[in-house]
C-alpha cells in the first residue's frame, strides 16, 4: 500500500433509491474510510436526498439505508458538501437534512457540523482540488 | 500515464463499457499503463463467461478477455455487488453453496478495496457511466 495521502471526494448526484448507485456509493465510502485518505462527500442534483431526513422506505420493500450516514463520522468522514443550488431547485433548506456531526478529537471530542452548504461554483472549486471522484 | 479504470454499467444495455473498452484499449497501443479495471454496479455483468450476443454484433466479455490477455490485464469484479447479481467464481459457489459458475477465467471476484488502491495506485481514475 502507498502512503501517500490523496484527497478522495465522492460526488453524490442520485436519489437515493430509485437506483443503487447511491447504497453503493455508501459501501466504497464505508471500505475505503480504512485507507487513511482524505475523504469528503458532496451530494448534489437529487443526490441531495440522500442525506434528508426522515426517510421512511417501509412502503418499498427496501432497507433505509439512511442511518449509515450518521455514522460516517466514526469513520472519520466528516466533511460533507451540500450543493446550495441543488437544495433549492428542489424546494429544500438545510433544515430538511439530516443532522449530521462528528466529534473533534483535537478540541476535547468537541460535537462539529459535518454538512457544509456551498455553492456551485464553490463545489467547482472543490472538485478541481481533487485526487481522486468517484462520481455515483 | 498511469490509469485506473472503473466501470458502473452493464454491456448492452449501456454504453459505458464499450466506452471504457475503446479507451483501454487505445491508452495501452499509446503505451500507457492500466493499472487496474474495476467493475462495479451492474458493470459487473461485463464479466459473465455464459453472454452469447448475435453473431454479427462485438462479444463485449470475451473482447475485453482478449485485451487482458494482451496487456495482462487486472480485471476486478466487485465481490459485494456480484453477489447481490448472480455473479460466481469457484470460491463464491463454494462459500455460497451455488451449484454453477459463471465468472469468465480472464476475470476476478475481489473487494472493494481494489478499487481504492487502483485510485490511490493510479495518476488517474477514468469512470464510466451515467
Amino acid at each position: 500500500m502507498s502512503e501517500e495521502i490523496k484527497n478522495f471526494l465522492y460526488l453524490n448526484r442520485r436519489a437515493p433509491y430509485g437506483t443503487i448507485y447511491a447504497w453503493e456509493s455508501l459501501e466504497v465510502v464505508l471500505i475505503g474510510a480504512a485507507f487513511d485518505q482524505k475523504v469528503s462527500l458532496a451530494f448534489v442534483d437529487d443526490g441531495v436526498f440522500q442525506i434528508a431526513k426522515g426517510q421512511d422506505t417501509s412502503g418499498i420493500g427496501m432497507k433505509n439505508f439512511s442511518p449509515t450516514y450518521a455514522a460516517l463520522g466514526d469513520y472519520d468522514v466528516h466533511q460533507l458538501f451540500v450543493e446550495k443550488e441543488s437544495l433549492e431547485e428542489r424546494g429544500l433548506t438545510v433544515d430538511d437534512l439530516m443532522h449530521l456531526t462528528w466529534e473533534d478529537e483535537d478540541e476535547d471530542w468537541a460535537e462539529k457540523d459535518s454538512i457544509q452548504v456551498v455553492s456551485r461554483l464553490e463545489l467547482a472549486e472543490i472538485i478541481a482540488a481533487q485526487d481522486v471522484v468517484f462520481s455515483f | 500515464m498511469k490509469f485506473a479504470i472503473q466501470i458502473n454499467e452493464g454491456p448492452y444495455q449501456h454504453q459505458a463499457s464499450d466506452s471504457a473498452y475503446q479507451f483501454t484499449k487505445a491508452a495501452l497501443e499509446k503505451g500507457h499503463e492500466v493499472f487496474r479495471v474495476f467493475f462495479y454496479h451492474d458493470g459487473v455483468g461485463n464479466g459473465t463467461r455464459l453472454t452469447t450476443p448475435p453473431q454479427d454484433d462485438r462479444h463485449i466479455v470475451n473482447r475485453w478477455a482478449e485485451l487482458a490477455e494482451q496487456h495482462n490485464l487486472d480485471m476486478v469484479v466487485c465481490v459485494a455487488a456480484a453477489q447481490r447479481r448472480g455473479l460466481v467464481d469457484d470460491g463464491e459457489a463454494e462459500r455460497n453453496q451455488k451449484d454453477a459458475t459463471n465468472l469468465h477465467p480472464k476475470f476476478r471476484i475481489s473487494g472493494l478495496g481494489q478499487l481504492i488502491e487502483a485510485a490511490v495506485q493510479s495518476e488517474r481514475l477514468v469512470v464510466f457511466g451515467d
